[in-house]
C-alpha cells in the first residue's frame, strides 16, 4: 500500500512541482504571491488537519461526498500528494531564479519553440534540483502518517500504509510485528535514498 | 532593413521608449549609443521580440513582425552576459539553432566547424562555457547567433563585461567580421568610443528618445544638441559655449582675443597631455595638447597662460 501511494504521489508531485515552480518564477500574473504561499501550506499545516479537511470535503455530508474517496486509495493518495507537495517546488524555484531567463531568451532567438527550450535548456539546468526534490518527496510520502491515518479508515490489509501498520501492531502489543514493519519502512527509505544517489552522478555527466 | 516606428514601451511608471522611430539600412553596422536607462537595450529587445512594445511597429525587410514571436523573426541576438548554455559544449552551443531546426547532421557539422574557425574557437569545440575566458565566451555567443543565418544581428552591450584590452580587440575583430559577412547589425553600447570605432551610423539615445542619428564623424563635428556634444566626447562648458579640449589653444603672451588662466594640473596620458586650467574669472576648463606642445611651451604647474578657443559651439534652442 505504501509503495502504491508513493508510486502515484511522487510522479504526480514531480510534474506538478516543476510546472508550479515555472508558474511561480517565470510568469507574472495577479495572485502569483498567493500561489507561492499556498504551496507552502502543507509544510505549515499539521497533517492531521489535512486529513480532516479531506474528510469534510469528501466524507459523509461533504461537498464532494460519495465518490469512494474517503476510506479508500484515492483519499490516501490525495492526502499523500498534498503533504509532499512543496518539496519539488521548493527545490526547483531557487534554481530557476538563479539561472535567470537569458538562456531561455537565447534559445528563443535561435528558433527554439517553448517545448524545445524547456527540454534542451531549462530541464538540464533544474534536473539536479528536481531529483533532490523527488528524494524528499519520496521520503515524505513513505513516512506520512497523520493525514493518511485520518482518511484511510485503517481497514487492515486494505487501506493500511506501512506507517499505520507500525502503529497498529504496536498498539495491539505485537511488538515483533511492529518492529518488522518499522524495519521494512526504514529499509524502503534507505533504498530510495541510495537509488537517488546512484542516479545523480549518472545525470550529472558534465 | 530594420524599421522601428513610433515604439513606446513602459515598465510600470517608467517610460523606457517614448515613441522612437529608427531605420537600420541593410548591410549597415549601426550603434545605439546612450547612457544607462536611455532605452537603447529596450529598443534592441523590442526589435528582437524579447519585449512587446505598448505601441508602434517593427518591420524586418518590409514585413511587419510586431506580433511575430522571437522564434520566427530570424534574428541573431548576442547578450552582454553571454547567455551560454552552460551544460552544453561549445560545439553544441553553436549547433543549437541548427539542431532545433532539425537540419541534416552533415550540414550542421560543416556549418559549425566553419563558424568555430571564423570565431577562432576551432580547438575548443569540446570545452564547456565555464572553461572559456569572457572573450572566448562572447565569440562563441556570436558564432551561435550567426549559425542560423539571421536576417539581422543584434548585440546588447556585447563587450560590456570584458576588460578594456579584450574589448578593443573584439571590436576591431567584430568590424572585420562585419566587413566580410555584411550582416545587418545593431550594437548597443554606452561607450562612445566603441560606437564611433565600430559603427557606420550612430543613433544617440537619451531618456527614451533619439537625440541624433549620424555617421560617427558628423556626430562629433556637428552634434545636434548639448546632450550629444557632451556625450560623444569630453567638452568644456563655459556659459552657453561648448569647447572641445583639443580646440583650446594655449599661448604664453596675451594677444587681445585671449583670456588669462592658471595651470592647475598636468596629466600625462602617453602621447597626449591634459592641462587643467582655471581662468581668471574662476571658470575651470581643460585643454588637450600633445607632448611636444607642452614641452615647447615649457608648461609648469601654477604657470599663467593665455587661452583661446580655436573652435567653439553654441546651441540655440
Amino acid at each position: 500500500m505504501t509503495l502504491i501511494l508513493a508510486a502515484i504521489a511522487v510522479p504526480a508531485n514531480t510534474i506538478f512541482g516543476v510546472l508550479c515552480a515555472l508558474a511561480i518564477v517565470r510568469h507574472r500574473y495577479p495572485g502569483a504571491g498567493i500561489v507561492n504561499a499556498v504551496v507552502d501550506l502543507p509544510l505549515a499545516l499539521s497533517p492531521v488537519v489535512v486529513g480532516l479537511a479531506l474528510l469534510l470535503l469528501y466524507g459523509r455530508g461533504g461537498w464532494l461526498a460519495g465518490h469512494g474517496v474517503v476510506f479508500a486509495l484515492p483519499g490516501m493518495v490525495l492526502a499523500t500528494i498534498f503533504v509532499s507537495l512543496p518539496f519539488v517546488v521548493r527545490e526547483v524555484v531557487p534554481v530557476l531564479r538563479e539561472i535567470g531567463t537569458e538562456q531561455e531568451q537565447a534559445a528563443a532567438t535561435l528558433g527554439a519553440s517553448a517545448v524545445q527550450t524547456f527540454v534542451r535548456v531549462t530541464w538540464p539546468a533544474i534536473r539536479y534540483a528536481t531529483a533532490y526534490g523527488i528524494v524528499l518527496t519520496t521520503a515524505r510520502a513513505l513516512g506520512e502518517f497523520g493525514a493518511v491515518s485520518v482518511v484511510s479508515g485503517r481497514l487492515a490489509g486494505e487501506t493500511e500504509s506501512l506507517t499505520l501498520l507500525v502503529q497498529d501492531r504496536y498498539q495491539s502489543f505485537d511488538i515483533t510485528g511492529a518492529y518488522a514493519a518499522a524495519v521494512l519502512l526504514a529499509l524502503l527509505s534507505m533504498a530510495t535514498l541510495l537509488l537517488m544517489t546512484r542516479l545523480k552522478p549518472k545525470e550529472g555527466t558534465q | 532593413m530594420i524599421e522601428a516606428r513610433g515604439i513606446v514601451k513602459r515598465f510600470g511608471a517608467f517610460t523606457a521608449l517614448d515613441g522612437v522611430s529608427v531605420d537600420v539600412p541593410t548591410g549597415s553596422l549601426t550603434a545605439l549609443l546612450g547612457p544607462s536607462g536611455s532605452g537603447k537595450s529596450t529598443l534592441l529587445r523590442v526589435i528582437a521580440g524579447l519585449e512587446k512594445p505598448d505601441a508602434g511597429q517593427v518591420l524586418l525587410d518590409g514585413e511587419d513582425v510586431t506580433s511575430t514571436p522571437t522564434q520566427s523573426r530570424g534574428v541573431g541576438f548576442v547578450f552582454q552576459h553571454y547567455a551560454a548554455f552552460k551544460h552544453m559544449t561549445v560545439w553544441d552551443n553553436v549547433a543549437f539553432g541548427l539542431t532545433v531546426r532539425k537540419r541534416p547532421r552533415s550540414e550542421i557539422k560543416r556549418r559549425v566547424n566553419e563558424l568555430l574557425d571564423l570565431v577562432q574557437l576551432g580547438g575548443l569545440a569540446k570545452r564547456y562555457p565555464a572553461q572559456l575566458s569572457g572573450g572566448q565566451r562572447q565569440r562563441m555567443g556570436l558564432a551561435r547567433a550567426l549559425a542560423v543565418d539571421p536576417k539581422v544581428l543584434l548585440l546588447d552591450e556585447p563587450f560590456g563585461a570584458l576588460d578594456a584590452r579584450v574589448r578593443k580587440e573584439l571590436r576591431i575583430w567584430l568590424r572585420r567580421l562585419h566587413d566580410e559577412t555584411h550582416t545587418t547589425t545593431v550594437i548597443v553600447t554606452h561607450d562612445q568610443e566603441e560606437a564611433m570605432d565600430v559603427a557606420d551610423r550612430v543613433v544617440v539615445m537619451n531618456a527614451g528618445l533619439i537625440e541624433q542619428t549620424a555617421p560617427p564623424r558628423e556626430l562629433y563635428d556637428h552634434p545636434a544638441n548639448e546632450f550629444v556634444m557632451s556625450f560623444v566626447g569630453p567638452v568644456n562648458r563655459l556659459g552657453d559655449t561648448f569647447i572641445r579640449p583639443h580646440d583650446v589653444e594655449l599661448l604664453l603672451e596675451p594677444n587681445g582675443s585671449t583670456q588669462e588662466a592658471m595651470v592647475q594640473r598636468l596629466v600625462h596620458l602617453g602621447f597626449e597631455v591634459r592641462v587643467e586650467l582655471v581662468r581668471d574669472d574662476g571658470e575651470t576648463l581643460s585643454a588637450q595638447l600633445t607632448r611636444e606642445q607642452v614641452e615647447g611651451l615649457e608648461l609648469q604647474h601654477g604657470q599663467i597662460v593665455y587661452v583661446r578657443p580655436t573652435r567653439q559651439t553654441v546651441f540655440t534652442d
